[in-house]
């Protein structure tokens, strides 16, 4: 067990502690600020794995703007300080969803790798992605790019006030 | 790892003082703009001992919380303001050797961005926890602000990666070259512009808009905790002077650079907070929709002219 290994352990107790936390908790605000604890542990997590870039690129976008916004929507319209009552919905049916989709999942991974071991792959340094991207990737980023600006576009006409 | 250890302390080292000389050259500069003399008894001479002063004022105040505020949100808020502008210090290259970097990256100038755009989660844990509709009011037209300026920001920061053909702050500074202040002149004014309002200055300060909103999502804040806020945002414009350096005016290139490479850096960076300080003094607030405009009207039109300027001469 190396050093590294117990800090992927430590990161990732951590990540689900707090997405935990994000659903189990009847503060509305305070579920977004843990979801702000768990995207960064799996930011902590991908530094750990080498990939700088996906690791920081997650701390930008993650942290620093969707949960943004989400709690920026959430304080626009209600956010009281304190438990809301009403949010008590009955949480078996998603910690059955939950619950058997990380099972699945594990089970997967655990059949499929069983106790070989994977050496970690070159470091994701911002070069290598580059390169990956635009040499062998590039049909699906320019195809990905065209989708997110006819997103982008439809947004806008939707927001549009009639004249 | 102790040249690991003694890099951390000296960054902790420039973190504890840096602030504390930018927040007397305010007070001093801001007097004699204004036709006073500012701070003039504490410490004897011309009021150096002030911000001491006011430091150990603020220790001694009450930790106030709220009784209807969301506690360990609240208090919790402060140092989450604090932390993301402490962990970009560590990054900014002060000389041309890597050991006077605080921790050289590949990614350094991604780092840099990404870190500083936390601090706008501190900001609505502030608002929010406090419990006040001011406070609530302000920390909404903080994040909105912040969201809207992160754009141009990053977008002018792209520009000179670009240009630079390298993500490391170290190897930006290494490709500069003078005419860049030139040719990177539109990035340089938005990048600087966006800074000011990303960490909330004078004249982007609406959302601590004193005269409508109190003191903002600050309003309900004490003693030591209020210190820390002010001390986030002396922090912040020695981080955003120090990138405004590193990125556009050469970091620390200039004559005899091997050897006083450092000083080069501290010079530039001094040079630009004094700016940032002077524009407080000059330019009065801007009003809401007028902050909103000039981000999307004319600092983003800019930000994308200058990227396809930047991918014309690269390519060319």
């Amino acid at each position: 067990m190396t050093s590294a290994d117990i800090l992927l352990l430590a990161l990732g107790a951590v990540a689900i502690g707090a997405a935990f936390r994000v659903v189990r908790t009847s503060h509305l605000v305070r579920a977004g600020l843990w979801l702000v604890v768990t995207l960064g542990a799996v930011a902590g997590v991908y530094l750990v794995l080498a990939a700088e870039l996906v690791a920081w690129v997650q701390v930008l976008l993650y942290v620093g703007a969707v949960v943004v916004l989400l709690l920026f929507a959430v304080m626009l319209t209600r956010a009281p300080i304190g438990a809301s009552a009403d949010l008590d919905r009955p949480g078996w049916a998603g910690a059955l969803v939950g619950g058997g989709a990380a099972l699945g999942l594990g089970a997967l991974f655990v059949d499929g790798y069983r106790w070989q071991k994977v050496g970690l792959p070159a470091p994701g340094t911002a070069e290598a992605l580059g390169a990956q991207l635009f040499q062998h990737w590039v049909l699906p980023f320019e195809v990905l790019s065209v989708l997110l600006l006819a997103a982008l576009v439809g947004a806008i006409v939707v927001s549009r006030p009639e004249t | 790892m102790i040249a690991v250890i003694v890099r951390v302390l000296g960054v902790v080292a420039a973190f504890l003082t840096l602030p504390l000389i930018v927040g007397q050259t305010e007070h001093k500069v801001m007097a004699h703009m204004q036709a006073r003399l500012g701070p003039m008894y504490a410490g004897a001479f011309h009021g150096w001992a002030q911000l001491i002063a006011d430091g150990v004022k603020f220790v001694q105040k009450e930790d106030v919380t709220p009784r209807a505020a969301d506690r360990p949100v609240f208090r919790v808020a402060p140092l989450v303001a604090l932390l993301p502008y402490l962990v970009a210090l560590l990054f900014i290259p002060l000389g041309p050797r890597d050991t006077l970097v605080g921790q050289p990256l590949d990614v350094g100038l991604f780092v840099v961005l990404a870190v500083v755009g936390v601090g706008v989660v501190a900001v609505l844990m502030a608002a929010w926890s406090s419990a006040n509709k001011y406070s609530l009011l302000g920390g909404l037209r903080a994040a909105a602000q912040l969201l809207g300026y992160e754009l141009p920001f990053v977008l002018a920061a792209a520009s000179v990666a670009m240009a630079a053909g390298t993500l490391s702050l170290s190897g930006i500074v290494n490709a500069w070259r003078p005419w860049w202040l030139l040719w990177q002149l539109p990035a340089l004014v938005v990048f600087f512009v966006a800074g000011l309002a990303e960490i909330r200055r004078p004249p982007f300060d609406m959302p601590v808009a004193d005269s409508e909103l109190v003191f903002g999502y600050l309003t309900e804040y004490t003693g030591l905790r209020f210190a820390f806020f002010l001390l986030a945002e002396y922090v912040g414009i020695v981080v955003i002077a120090a990138l405004t350096t590193v990125l556009f005016l050469g970091g620390w290139k200039g004559p005899f650079d091997a050897q006083l490479g450092w000083l080069w850096t501290l010079l530039k960076v001094f040079a630009v907070s004094f700016v940032i300080i002077w524009l407080r003094v000059a330019y009065p607030r801007l009003r809401e929709d007028q902050l909103q405009r000039l981000c999307w009207l004319v600092l983003v039109p800019v930000a994308l002219a200058q990227l396809v300027l930047t991918a014309a001469v690269r390519v060319a």
